[in-house]
């Protein structure tokens, strides 16, 4: 770390989350009137967490990343970096908390600019912000930056156009860059989405053993709830859908015991390779596949036209709020409240 | 570049490659190539041609000579002044006006422009503003009174005024291209790397945008001879010293156009600044080519 950074990162313990959003909203102003984007959330990181945010498209997921890098101004709410609201910071206090957060997107052929080699685009923030002194220590840095994310020889990719490379290491080279400056906290939005499969393993492989080895906190975006599970099996997962948190936890229990009738939802609509096992899985039925629109959202709780447990004139009314069904887990649903979330389901065994 | 032997930091060795490169891009599309030939001569000519021909006299008995007379190639004018002389010595101004006037421009509006872009808000209702009134501005008109008021004879000067008054067009192209840019990933990248807007603008966007704005540089190298002979040929600046555009003004004025001997001399000067200003479009075919990395190596 370089001498300039001081403030806020160093009053990192344990005690205090890494990353908080305190109740922020997003909302955009378009010709259709109003979009909520993102409605009231909280999230915390802890440092060296794993936080996995899951959601359908459009479920808010990337606005809420964007928000927690500093990318985007939050209508309503806070953004705090290690206790500190990241709007209300200085200049040079903003500046670290930049450095220290870093983002990984989901494109890896937008991402690393057509025009520099791999070299200069790892070397840039390594000389600007003083990590080492001279070209040929910036090289040396950058090689071991590139081995680190498996780029070997990195002798080989340094001097080499993006345009030279496969989708699967201009986003391994993307990850190299964001570790140029020792970030407490990477938010990984679909990193791997856009990876071909076999690719996409040893990517998450990879960025599994720089969460372990290196401490960093991760914000894991995805789609994907198999992927949520293998990367963030010890970590937390927060479901979102329309904007809103539905259902948050330890990775395990939202996979093995979702609460929430669209948690459920989603984890039934993972094909399973057994065809028979498909046939009698007990699967619950939506009512609708239609997702409505964010202009419109639903009144109430906006997924009660799709629940199979809507109750009418319970679930149209309020929006429900997040509480505590179990243990660590909680869920935004009117229903699962009142009841509890009934039997774990017989099917999977709770972790 | 494909081996591990090439030593990551040394410069020379790439430098040399990069040149190599050059080379072969500017090779692979004849039409640049040609281009590249003809602005490469037309430049060298003027700029060290007249290192070697004599000066030019005016001589009452060989007055308008036609082209061929053994002696003068290119004929002789009302004053009995060898024309090919007249042209190797006239393309200097030219050349630098135009190249010194688009790199005027061309500077004003990629810092304007590029800036107003990145840093909207005032800046850039600023920057929109001036332009807006500039354009409006009927250049030759304010030349022409400027002409008028001021003796526009040095170089510099005429660059300076040619430069200084066509940057607009310019601007508003390039603040709209990197309105596109800077909503790019990559600039995103940068910008979370807290590498400083200056760095971000010049290193991480303009790239991106080289070839558009080389070839910008080539239009406003035309655009700022045409003004200038244009100038000229309507009088406006001091006719003194020697040029193709002071030529074609005397060779207009003389009626060179009425008399079968004094073809070539009328024509020497336009055939001079059409080759210059074809050969110039021709070359940035090439440049594309030069500047986009992915184009660079195939």
């Amino acid at each position: 770390m370089t001498a300039t950074e001081t403030a806020p990162q160093d009053r990192v313990d344990g005690s205090t989350p890494l990353m908080t959003l305190a109740a922020v909203s997003q909302v955009f102003d378009t010709k259709a009137g109003p979009i909520r984007a993102v409605d009231k959330i909280d999230l915390s990181v802890n440092p060296g967490e794993v936080l996995c945010l899951v959601g359908e498209s459009g479920s808010g997921k990337t606005t809420a990343a964007r928000m927690a890098a500093g990318l985007a101004r939050p209508t309503d709410g806070k953004v705090e970096f290690a206790g500190n609201d990241i709007w209300s910071m200085n200049r040079h206090d903003f500046g670290s908390f930049r450095r220290s957060v870093q983002y990984v997107h989901q494109d890896p052929y937008a991402s690393l600019n057509p025009t520099r080699t791999i070299q200069q685009t790892i070397t840039a923030p390594l000389l600007k912000h003083g990590v080492v002194k001279g070209n040929k220590a910036a090289a040396d840095k950058a090689a071991e930056l590139l081995t680190k994310v498996d780029l070997t020889p990195p002798e080989n990719y340094l001097p080499k156009f993006p345009h030279q490379l496969s989708g699967g290491q201009r986003q391994r080279v993307a990850v190299a860059r964001a570790l140029t400056l020792d970030p407490k906290l990477i938010i990984a939005d679909e990193s791997t989405s856009m990876l071909d499969v076999s690719i996409r393993i040893s990517v998450l492989a990879m960025l599994g053993r720089l969460r372990d080895d290196l401490g960093v906190g991760f914000l894991f975006i995805t789609h994907d709830l198999a992927i949520a599970k293998y990367f963030g099996w010890h970590g937390k997962t927060a479901v979102m859908y329309l904007g809103r948190i539905v259902e948050f936890g330890p990775t395990p229990k939202i996979i093995n015991a979702p609460t929430h009738p669209y948690t459920r939802a989603l984890i039934d609509a993972i094909p399973e390779p057994d065809p028979d096992l498909t046939k009698t899985k007990g699967r619950q039925s939506l009512r609708s596949l239609e997702i409505p629109s964010l202009a419109h959202l639903p009144s109430g709780c906006s997924f009660h036209p799709r629940c199979p447990l809507f109750e009418d004139g319970l679930c149209d009314g309020e929006v429900p709020e997040l509480v505590e069904i179990r243990s660590g887990q909680s869920a935004a649903c009117h229903v699962v409240a009142r009841d509890g979330a009934g039997e774990v389901r017989p099917d999977e065994p709770v972790a | 570049m494909t081996e591990a032997t090439i030593p990551v930091t040394a410069i020379g060795t790439t430098g040399v490659s990069r040149f190599a490169g050059i080379l072969k891009s500017l090779r692979r599309s004849p039409a640049g190539f040609i281009g590249f030939v003809l602005v490469a001569l037309l430049v060298l000519i003027s700029a060290i041609g007249p290192f070697f021909t004599p000066d030019v006299a005016p001589n009452v008995k060989e007055i308008l000579l036609p082209a061929g007379t053994p002696g003068h190639l290119l004929g002789t004018d009302n004053e009995g002044k060898d024309v090919l002389i007249q042209m190797i010595s006239g393309g200097r101004t030219v050349i630098f006006v135009g190249f010194v006037a688009a790199a005027i421009s061309t500077t004003i509006a990629i810092v304007l422009g590029s800036l107003a872009a990145y840093l909207g808000g005032w800046v850039d209702s600023v920057v929109v503003t001036l332009a807006d009134v500039f354009l409006t501005v009927p250049q030759i008109v304010l030349l022409a009174v400027l002409g008028a008021f001021f003796k526009l004879d040095s170089p510099v000067l005429l660059a300076l005024l040619v430069g200084g008054l066509s940057w607009p067009v310019l601007t508003r192209a390039v603040r709209a291209q990197v309105f596109s840019l800077k909503e790019r990933e990559f600039v995103e990248a940068a910008r979370l790397l807290d590498l400083g807007t200056p760095r971000v603008v010049f290193v991480e966007i303009l790239p991106n945008m080289a070839s558009f704005i080389l070839m910008n540089f080539m239009i406003g190298v035309t655009n700022a001879i045409y003004q200038l002979v244009g100038l000229y040929l309507l009088g406006l600046a001091p006719l003194t010293g020697s040029n193709w555009g002071i030529m074609l003004n005397r060779a207009w004025i003389a009626g060179a156009i009425f008399n079968d001997n004094s073809l070539a001399w009328i024509l020497s000067p336009i055939v001079a600044i059409i080759l210059l200003l074809l050969g110039l479009v021709m070359m940035t075919r090439s440049l594309e080519e030069i500047l986009n990395p992915r184009l660079r190596d195939r």
